[in-house]
Parts: C-alpha cells; structure tokens; sequence
C-alpha cells in the first residue's frame, strides 16, 4: 500500500509545541510523504526559566532547592548532583546514613519515573489500560516517599553535607511492604510487555538505534542500555552509597522501543533489590554534618544515574556564599539527537512512542546560550570543530589520546 | 400519525437517541471501571450534548462552510436511516422491502464518508491525515463484514432483514453456524465505530482528533450523536443477524432480550478495547486483509456448502 503513496506530495506536519502527544512544549516539524516520515526538525527552546543564571543570585543553600526544581520527575537526581559538587568543593565528608537515605530517595524516585513512563507509553500507543494501571501502582511509591520527606514530587530532603530528614524504622517497614507490591506488579508489567501482541507489534521494530549510532550520538541511560551499552553512572563512576551496593546494570541488545521498554521494567527489579539492602545495611550516625557558608573557591563537576540517564552539574565557587557559576546538563539533551535517528523511515503513528521512549524531560533541558558578535572582547567564537581539536588537545597535553575516537571506539565491542 | 410516531419517537429518532447515550454511558463505565477507575455518572453523555450544543460553532475560513456543516446532518440521517430496516425484538423490521440488507449496509458507510469529507472540508493537516485514514480503513473493514453478513443471508437465501429473522426463528439452531461470521463482523464494527484498536483515525497522540479536529459546538455534537447511535445500530444489526433468537417471544420479554443481546454485544467491544493496544494503519489493513477476509470467506463457503446440504 505504501509504495502506492510514493507519488504524493511531500507535507508538513507540527507536531508542538502544543500537542496532545507531548506533555511539555517541543516542537517537531515533520514531513511527511503519506504516512511515512521523510524527515523531522527538532526545535528547543519554548521553556527557558533561567534557572543557572537565577542560582548565581542566590546562597548554595537556597541553590538546593532552587536546582531540586529543574525537573518535577528527577528532582532528587538534580539535587543530589548539585549537592555533591558542593560537597566536594567544601571538602565535606557526608555521613554514611545521609548517603545510604540519598540513595534510597534516589531509587525511590527511579521507581516512580519508571512507572511513569510505562503509563506514558501505554497512552502513546493507544493502550489506556496500561496507563491507569501503572500509574495506580506508581501512587504505591508516591505514598512512600511522601511518608518519608513529606512531598510527592520536590522531596527537599538533600542538603549540603546530609539529609535533612532520618528514616524510622517503622518508615523502613512500610517501605519493605510497598516494594513488595511493587515488585509483583512489575512482574506482572514484565509478562504483559512480553506477551500482548498488540504492544509487541507496536513496540518491537520501532524507533531503531543501533549500538553503533548510540555510541556515536551519546546516548545515555536506558535508551543507550536498549542498545546493548553498559553504561551507568551508579556503576561506571559510583557516587552516594552505590559502591557498597549489589545490582547489575540491564542491558538489552533489541536495539528499539520494546528494549527500551524491557530495560526499565527489569531496571525496576534492580532498584527493588538495592532498596532492600540500603534498609538491611543502613548504619547508624548522624544525619548531617555543619557545613560553612562560604564555599572555598575551585570547580567541580559531579555526575548522578537519573531514572533517564546521566545528569551533569559543574559549579565554579569563588569563595563567597554564592556560585559564580553552574551549569546543569539533564540527561534528555543527550538523547534528544538520537530521537532523529531513530525516525528515519518510520511512519507518523510511531512517533510519539518513539519520542516517548527516551523518556524526555524538554523543559529541563532548555538552555540559552547568547553569543554577541559586537562585543570585541569575545570575538573568537569556537565552532564545533575548532572545539572538538582543542578539547584533543587539551587531553593530550595530560596524557590522553582521544585523536580518531571514532575508530577506536568501533575496536572496543565488548562495552 | 403512526408513522410519525415511529419515526421520531419510538422507535425511531428519539428513542435511538437516548438509548445511544445510554450505550454511550455503558461503554464508558464498562471501560472505566476495567481499567480501575470510578467512570462517569449516568448523566455524563447527555450532560455533554447539552454543553455541546451551548457552545459556540467554530468553523476555520480557509473551510467550506457548506459541507462543513452539512456532513454532520448527512451522517446522522444516514444511521437513523438505516435503524428502521433492522428487526429488533420481533421477526420483522418496522419498514422492508426487498434488497434492504444492501441498503442498510450502503446506509452505514455513510456516515465514515461524512467523516472524511468533514475532515477532508475542514482543510486542518490533522483533519486531512486523519479522514484519509478513515477512508483507508473503511476499505479494510468494509469487505469483511459485507461477506459474513450475507453469507447469514445467503442461508437465509433472503434480500431482506424480516425475511432472514424470519428464517432463523423457525429454525431455531441455524445462528450456531455463523458464529465465525459474528465474530468477524464484531471485529469490523470496532473499524466502523473507530473504537480501540482501530481508533486510527483519531488517534489523539499522532493527530488530535483526527477528521474532528476542527468541529465544535452543535456539529460536534451531531457527530458525536451520530457515532453513539451508530454504536446501537451495529449491535442491534449484528443481534438481528447473529443472535437471531428470542424473537417470537411476547412483545415485553421479546424487548428484554433484545436489550440483554446489545447489551452483551457493547460489553464485548469495551472489553475488546480494554485490552488492546492502538494498531498502525498499516497493521490493521495487513489484519483485515489476512485474518479477517479470510474467515468471512470461510464464513461463506460454509454456509453455500450447507445451503447444498440442508435444502
């Protein structure tokens, strides 16, 4: 039937930045030949708070909350990573039960975007069922984490140099009995995703990344984990208490959206099993130690495992209360190339899922970026290139070759 | 005077009406409360016609206004229509004549035709893309449930409606035959309704609302209407044909089954579509063509091969 369609005009079609498909404001210009995508231009931008340069105005400690606000499904993450700069710029030493607390909200918060996300899926592919499914199940783990820190979505426990809230015993309890639910609905999630056939037609096939495209890309998180990379923050560089923990990092070689979909759901299991023994090894102590005002001045870059995949902070302190800079990459500008890709040849009924599936967060990754061609003192204005030879300078300088990374990184298929 | 009453009241016009939003209501809450949710109040449906028809019509410049607004009266004629050739609770139908099985079929294509001329007049992308697929799946469904609903004729070796109910009351057993065709002919009125699986063509995440992107107000509502009542009409036509039973019976209980069999048929499509994910076009028409077209020509051979035997 398709091949039929192959003398019809081309068309454009927006998808955003208003859409029922979209729940944050993207704009995609598709074109299409019938229903077949011929190509898609991806446009940022329509959410732009001005939160790094509103975090310059204010104290590291308002920045916490200030920085927990980037994102309302991994807010935890954003703080955590904010905090964790700070730390290491103050040279604090975090108690271990703030860091083992940190890392039970953490996986608290995986377990509920991931929930999330299957009810968003569902509802992209026209499966409703599935939607009000899961998300009855996510309220499981929304109750537990409003017993712990008192909010469903901005939790506000992270501060510098702890947590400010402790966990009872009790609270420890009714968490065990939540994970335990939840652990036998996300079985049963496992068994639907692999068994309808309805959603293996909708999912399997589509919005194709191969490994090669994904290194290549940067893609992070699950969606580069569906592609067969063994790549995890919690693992590769681990941060909070992930280093005294066991779980293994999912991976799927699928290489699409039904390998996405199995990596978050058998990831699930893995934050079942880590919350587990967060609670069972969770030591005694403070939960938060005296931290100065002022921060000595340096940089820092620090790196979390968001539920979507690696979320960057740098923070550049000159000595007072305030940062003289900071930057936050959320893991969605990572991913947000690949998504071109993976609509090469599909058809217009794939794209919400496919735009779905790495999960995108658009107004956490909204950047502004001005560059000012009057202004004499930066006339020099780096392109790409010139970027990507300086920063292969720059390493090799240190001792690092990073020359022709892309043939090496094709030599290296055991990642 | 009879035939006025017939035609707009009962059980014509206003009683399809309502007991459309009462089907409207059922399948709702029926599908609500499978997937865990409380549903709407009884009152939802009618309650959302009254809105409709407060608000304001909005119809974009760049559309032709005439057949904007035609289409919606078009499609809601044509299933009104098509209700009096279809016997309900008795063996005959309340109007018949002979070759009213292919009129009633040709009656409920039309309202998918409004749907893609609306759409299609209503010059919006969506709008286009999504009569477009209306039409494309028409062609899907259509052919499937053409054949299983003559082949039940065929054995009938009837033209009319009254004739075939006819037929299958005096022999009580025959519908047991067509139980392949029934289940095809479910399958493509879930097409005909746009109802999950095959809500292609308003699949909201890809395009809105499809052919209704750009209707409000009264229009809106007429086509709404018109769907709900499409909804009684396509399980009262496959009751008549499938579920031939129970007709001879006293007036009142005659209608208590006729209620009882809509009302098993409306569960099974929102148990259908509670379970089920949304096909691709291409899926779908790959469906039809390969599953569904085939077992309403099974469907067929069966019935000409006992049509040998039994006469």
């Amino acid at each position: 039937m398709h091949e039929s369609h192959e003398h019809e005009k081309e068309f454009r079609i927006p998808i955003g930045p208003q859409h029922p498909a979209l729940k944050e404001p993207m704009s995609f210009s598709v074109v299409l030949r019938g229903e077949k995508i011929i190509g898609v231009d991806l446009r940022l931008g329509y959410n732009h708070r001005g939160i790094e340069k509103a975090c310059e105005e204010r104290t590291y400690i308002q920045d916490v909350y200030l920085v927990e606000r980037v994102c309302g499904i991994c807010s935890h993450t954003h703080s955590s990573c904010f905090v964790q700069a700070v730390e290491e710029l103050g040279k604090i030493e975090t108690p271990k039960r703030a860091l083992y607390i940190r890392t039970l909200i953490a996986e608290l918060e995986r377990i509920h975007s991931h929930f999330l996300w299957l009810g968003i899926a569902g509802h992209e592919i026209g499966f409703d069922t599935l939607l009000m499914y899961s998300w009855r199940d996510r309220e499981i783990v929304m109750d537990i984490l409003a017993q712990i820190t008192g909010n469903r979505v901005n939790y506000g426990i992270n501060t510098i140099g702890g947590v400010r809230r402790d966990i009872s015993p009790e609270q420890a309890k009714d968490v065990l009995k939540g994970v335990a639910t939840l652990e036998e609905r996300t079985k049963y999630y496992i068994e639907i995703a692999t068994q309808e056939s309805t959603i293996i037609q909708r999912l399997s096939g589509v919005g194709v990344l191969s490994q090669e495209d994904a290194l290549k890309l940067g893609a992070i998180g699950p969606t580069a984990r569906a592609s067969g990379i063994k790549r995890d923050i919690r693992k590769d560089d681990p941060y909070a208490a992930y280093s005294e923990l066991s779980f293994d990092v999912i991976t799927d070689t699928h290489c699409d959206v039904y390998g996405r979909t199995v990596v978050r759901l058998k990831e699930l299991l893995e934050s079942y099993k880590i919350i587990r023994q967060v609670l069972k090894n969770l030591p005694e102590g403070p939960i938060t130690v005296k931290v100065p005002r002022k921060i000595p001045a340096g940089e820092a870059v620090s790196r979390c495992e968001a539920p979507r995949g690696e979320d960057v902070h740098y923070v550049k302190s000159n000595g007072t209360e305030k940062p003289e800079r900071v930057k936050v990459r959320a893991p969605t500008l990572a991913n947000i190339q690949a998504v071109k890709r993976m609509l090469q040849d599909r058809y217009l009924a794939d794209m919400p899922i496919v735009v779905a599936a790495i999960d995108p967060c658009f107004s956490c990754t909204d950047r502004l970026v001005t560059i000012d061609e009057t202004d004499s003192k930066h006339k020099d204005v780096m392109l790409w290139q010139d970027l990507t030879k300086y920063s292969v300078e720059y390493y090799r300088e240190k001792g690092f070759d990073f020359s022709s990374l892309g043939s090496k990184l094709k030599k290296l298929d055991n990642i | 005077m009879s035939a006025f009453f017939h035609l707009i009241i009962f059980p014509g016009f206003l009683f399809l009406a309502l007991s459309g939003m009462v089907a409207e209501f059922i399948d709702r809450k029926i599908y609500a409360r499978l997937q865990n949710r409380v549903g709407p109040p009884w009152y939802q449906p009618l309650a959302d016609f009254i809105k409709l028809l407060g608000k304001e019509d909005i119809i974009p410049a760049e559309a032709n206004a005439t057949m904007f607004k035609l289409m919606p009266l078009f499609a809601l004629t044509a299933v009104v229509t098509s209700f009096i050739y279809i016997p309900m609770w008795k063996t005959d139908a309340l109007y018949s004549f002979n070759g009213d099985i292919v009129a009633v079929l040709y009656l409920l294509t039309i309202p998918t035709l409004t749907f893609f001329i609306g759409g299609w007049y209503s010059t919006s992308l969506y709008a286009r893309l999504g009569s477009v697929r209306s039409v494309t799946q028409l062609f899907a469904y259509e052919v499937p449930m053409f054949m299983s609903i003559l082949a039940a004729a065929l054995l009938a070796n009837t033209w009319t409606f009254s004739e075939m109910t006819f037929f299958y009351s005096k022999h009580p057993f025959y519908w047991l035959f067509n139980l392949i065709g029934f289940g095809v002919s479910l399958i493509a009125l879930l097409g005909k309704l746009e109802k999950a699986p095959f809500d292609i063509p308003e699949a909201e995440t890809e395009i809105v609302a499809g052919s209704f992107t750009e209707y409000s107000g009264r229009l809106f509502a007429f086509f709404r209407l018109t769907i709900d009542i499409e909804m009684i009409v396509g399980a009262s036509l496959i009751a008549a044909v499938f579920l031939p039973f129970g007709l001879t019976a006293k007036p009142f209980v005659g209608f208590i089954y006729y209620l009882l069999k809509i009302l098993f048929i409306i569960g099974l499509l929102s148990l259908i579509r509670t379970v089920l994910a949304r096909m691709r076009i291409d899926q779908m028409i790959d469906f039809c063509w390969r599953h569904l077209a085939p077992f309403a020509l099974l469907q067929l051979v069966i019935n000409l091969v006992l049509k040998g035997i039994l006469y």
